[in-house]
């Protein structure tokens, strides 16, 4: 028996640890583990719930709008406050620029080099390359010169000695599948979509301000529209989002989904590798088309998929306490009812316990509690979020859109439909919705533009931004679709005040450590039969970790030192979902 | 792998543009008088030049949201890549290095080793020191203990964030995880504090290249921030500010006045108490800013900013301030504190606009009870 410990975890968002055990070449056995957490929802405690958004989007910057978009939601659903289709569209916008900006990212720069092998560009020839990328595009930077160029960086940095982030990198490694002119034609988009990926994020900045970190406004937007003055959007403003999303569009199609393709066709082999166990899928939806009120007209469906079944999707309701439930029986944390009990958001606890070994320590003691991430559960079984639970849950929903780039990409690659769960199909999935994304940006900009025409420049629902205007008490729950899956937020408010607050977010979903019926969150139970072909490099472990794209520290975020007991909250009243 | 041991250095770069070494000898002896060095330092500065490297960096991630990575991959000028190619050699981070685990823990400890006393370390985030540290550990070790090895080797230290400059979010009340800025444990090396939630990307960089271009630690003021982007009030800078001086200021979101593009500073704008170059840099390359784009300034470059709120509050009615204060004399109140050429140029050119300023801010009070009432 063999453990494999790999800490830190690179090329993600946060802190994370894996410990696998390797017998015969395969992973028989895996941990997955938090070790980092700071306490958001006890710091939003006391404070106002409209300013609650700004506390809780520094969960993580890397989503960053995700947790802000979530937390305004919910206080929106506590307070009932409609805001105007104006503002729910700007809200579109900037979930869009950032999921694509995001899968981007992800793809070039914490994901390819776990298939691209950076040094084989020195042996690539350049006119070769140019070839590739011309059969398989029509981005203009293609020539053999361009190629050549980037080549001489590469050599250039190579023989300085000094390879900085690519030092120590899985070189040479037997996994490494891609011809040298791939690896080229990979590296030169590196460097592309890092320089690319600046331009569309501006749409946040124009939206709300800034990027990392834009700001928003419960009942609404700030920015406001005024096409006569240039203290709010006007035709400048507006023709400067479109633009910005026009170039995505073509980065997307002409780069990112063509490298997705070409660098997929090298590796089918992972897509029989990497599937996580109960093959249960769940999104909540989002991208609404008319009011996020009305999840029928949402651009991403919500629903659940059970073991891999595509003909059915279940529906969710994240106020059922009996649906989604949380457990701290393999965490570092207690439970009043007993380790071994499971409570919903409302009702949750967070008194923090750590039972792990004294640092510096060699090993986690798994046979204890080993993470500061919980176990989220729906109705006792483990689920799997992100592109690809959403990418499943619309083909089974029968959304044409959908059908059309899946069935493309399968023809394309020449593989059946079971590829799509694994770690290549985790993969593929994020570029696929990317396509979908890119068209969409391009639609609700229109319809945010046709609006304005039509004489519609609302964008803030003011009248109850007042807090005397509130009940004294009120609950409420917001969701979105994050890069990584569904992101949930509740709130309880009591006289003005944030009572309560509980956040259940993707990676705790795909991350957390076991139930007490023993059974595996997606990490673990996908890197269950995962080859091993150096232990002392384990480049397969990234693979198909960094195929779920984690974000720890959105993962991490409860604590209560003293063991508070929080109290529960009994569920009187509905909200509109 | 393998890789030429070979390093790139100045008189690399000139053979391999064709110069002789003899050429290459001219060139120091008169670099070695422009700088003023007697002659017989000529052999020092060949030597420095010709074993001159891309300045080795180590960026540690504690307690953070990776958004200050976010932040500087975002730079316009210089871009990213040719910072991370031509001018530093990011030799360990967590967010963009290929190697993991056991891999890239020793490609830090190798740099560290061979570079020490030498490299940059750049920290994000904040260090928790509750119950021996347990809540944030790296490779089985606590972020408080990697923090003093990384910093004993380091020729200076950029905190890069809130978090790492002030403690941030997490050190917000009630501060679960006992987290701490850098400088409440490291004390004996220089720390430039580069705050804001997170810092403007060209800020960053420009940190970063200051060093890499002119060798040297930018000027910082009292409290450790370059003066060259923490030298100015957002309110100083701020485009909306003769809305500020004629008293017309915006009550509402979407109101007439918002749209208009009034002063927030009723909306609870932090800009007259927050040091930062978002009015003159703005952000993501001068696309905007929060003011520019409707929404109030949060503060988040200013210490302990979380709980100086709540944000919808306008800074009048914060404790602290003073009910009956006004914006200009809260200003005057951080200046003091804050102290340096900056403050002192402020004071002056308000002093200056002394007459101009009562005016407006017998109007803005005239307009504030108009709207109180």
């Amino acid at each position: 028996m063999n453990r494999i410990v790999v800490d830190p975890i690179t090329r993600i968002e946060g802190h994370l640890r894996i410990e696998a055990k390797v017998e015969n070449g395969k992973i028989v056995d895996a941990y997955s583990s938090s070790t980092m957490v700071r306490g958001m929802e006890k710091i939003v405690e006391g404070r106002d719930p409209r300013d609650v958004w700004a506390f809780v989007q520094r969960a993580c910057g890397v989503c960053t709008t995700v947790h802000a978009i979530a937390s305004i939601r919910t206080v929106e659903d506590a307070l009932d406050i409609v805001v105007p289709p104006n503002a729910e569209i700007a809200r579109n916008l900037i979930t869009i620029s950032h999921a694509i900006q995001d899968h981007v990212i992800h793809f070039y720069h914490l994901h390819a080099l776990d298939w691209v092998d950076v040094t084989k560009v020195l042996e690539a020839d350049p006119k070769a390359t140019s070839e590739i990328a011309q059969s398989i595009s029509k981005w203009p930077n293609s020539s053999p010169g361009y190629f050549a160029d980037v080549k001489a960086r590469v050599k250039k940095l190579v023989d300085s000695g000094q390879l900085g982030i690519f030092t120590n990198g899985y070189w040479g490694h037997p996994a490494m599948k891609l011809p040298p002119e791939v690896n080229l034609l990979a590296v030169a988009h590196y460097l592309e979509a890092l320089e690319w990926q600046k331009e569309i994020i501006k749409v946040h900045t124009i939206l709300g301000g800034k990027n990392p970190h834009p700001h928003f406004l419960v009942g609404g937007m700030a920015s406001p529209i005024n096409l006569d003055d240039a203290g709010g959007l006007n035709a400048e403003r507006l023709a400067y989002i479109k633009h910005l999303l026009k170039q995505a569009h073509k980065f997307v199609n002409e780069v990112y989904v063509p490298d997705l393709m070409a660098i997929a066709s090298f590796y089918k082999d992972w897509g029989a590798i990497g599937e996580s166990k109960f093959k249960n899928y769940l999104a909540y939806g989002d991208l609404p088309t008319d009011n996020y009120r009305n999840p029928s007209s949402f651009k991403w469906p919500g629903g659940i998929i059970l073991n891999g079944d595509l003909s059915k999707v279940h529906p969710i309701d994240l106020e059922n306490t009996s649906e989604i439930q949380e457990f701290v029986y393999k965490a570092w944390y207690d439970y009043s009812v007993g380790k071994d009990k499971g409570l919903h958001p409302y009702e949750g606890e967070t008194n923090i316990h750590y039972t792990g070994p004294e640092p510096p320590y060699e090993y986690l003691d798994v046979e204890k509690e080993y993470s500061f991430i919980k176990t989220p559960r729906w109705k006792g079984m483990p689920m799997e979020v992100g592109p690809l639970s959403r990418m499943l849950i619309g083909y089974a929903s029968g959304k044409e859109e959908y059908k059309e780039v899946i069935d493309w990409a399968l023809k394309t690659l020449d593989v059946p439909v079971n590829v799509l769960f694994s770690t290549l199909g985790r993969t593929a999935a994020r570029g696929l919705e990317t396509k979908l994304l890119a068209d969409w940006g391009l639609e609700f900009i229109d319809q945010l533009l046709a609006n304005i025409k039509a004489g519609d420049t609302r964008m803030a629902n003011m009248e109850k931004w007042d807090p005397s205007t509130w009940p004294d008490e009120a609950k409420g729950v917001g969701y979105m679709e994050a890069p990584r899956g569904g992101l949930a937020h509740w709130i309880v408010i009591k006289n003005q005040k944030t009572e309560r607050y509980q956040m259940v977010v993707p990676t705790t979903w795909n991350a957390g450590p076991r139930d007490p019926k023993g059974q595996m969150s997606p990490y673990e139970s996908a890197l269950l039969g995962t080859p091993i072909a150096d232990p002392a490099n384990p480049v397969e472990i990234l693979r198909t970790i960094h195929s779920f794209d984690p974000c720890l520290a959105c993962a991490v975020h409860l604590y209560d030192k003293h063991g508070n007991h929080v109290g529960r909250i009994s569920i009187d009243t509905g909200c509109a979902i | 792998m393998t890789t030429s041991q070979q390093k790139e250095t100045y008189l690399d770069a000139l053979l391999e543009r064709g110069y002789s070494r003899r050429d290459f000898m001219k060139f120091v002896t008169f670099i070695t008088a422009y700088m003023g060095l007697e002659h017989s330092m000529v052999s020092q500065v060949a030597k420095a030049l010709e074993t001159k490297k891309r300045i080795p960096v180590i960026w540690e991630h504690f307690q953070e949201c990776t958004g200050c990575t976010e932040s500087f991959i975002r730079s316009d000028h210089p871009i990213v890549a040719d910072i991370i190619l031509d001018s530093i050699s990011l030799d360990y981070t967590d967010t963009l290095m290929a190697a993991a685990g056991h891999n890239a823990e020793s490609a830090k400890q190798k740099s560290m080793k061979e570079n020490y006393g030498k490299y940059i370390l750049i920290v994000e985030g904040a260090v928790p020191t509750k119950d021996g540290g347990v809540y944030c550990t790296i490779a089985g070790r606590t972020a408080v203990d990697i923090l003093k090895e990384s910093a004993a080797g380091a020729a200076a230290i950029i905190t890069f964030g809130s978090c790492s400059a002030y403690g941030g979010v997490q050190a917000a009340y009630p501060n679960p995880t006992g987290s701490v800025p850098v400088d409440a444990i490291i004390k004996d090396k220089p720390i430039i504090k580069v705050p804001g939630c997170p810092p403007i990307s060209e800020v960053m960089t420009g940190v970063v290249i200051h060093y890499a271009v002119f060798g040297t630690i930018p000027e910082l003021d009292s409290i450790g921030r370059p003066k060259q982007f923490y030298g100015k009030r957002v309110h100083d800078s701020c485009y909306r500010r003769p809305y500020f001086d004629a008293g017309l200021f915006a009550e509402s979101y979407d109101s007439e006045e918002a749209k208009k593009g009034y002063c927030l500073y009723k909306l609870g704008c932090r800009g007259p108490v927050t040091y930062n170059a978002c009015g003159f840099m703005e952000w993501n390359n001068g696309v905007s800013f929060p003011i520019k784009s409707g929404y109030p300034c949060i503060g988040c470059s200013e210490n302990n900013f979380w709980d100086n709120g709540p944000f919808q509050e306008r800074l009048v009615n914060i404790s602290g301030f003073g009910i009956e204060a006004t914006a200009d004399k809260i200003g005057k109140v951080v200046l003091g504190v804050a102290a340096g050429g900056a403050a002192l140029h402020a004071i002056a050119t308000n002093v200056l606009k002394r007459k101009e300023i009562k005016e407006s801010i017998e109007s803005g009070m005239e307009n504030e009870k108009h709207l109180n009432s």
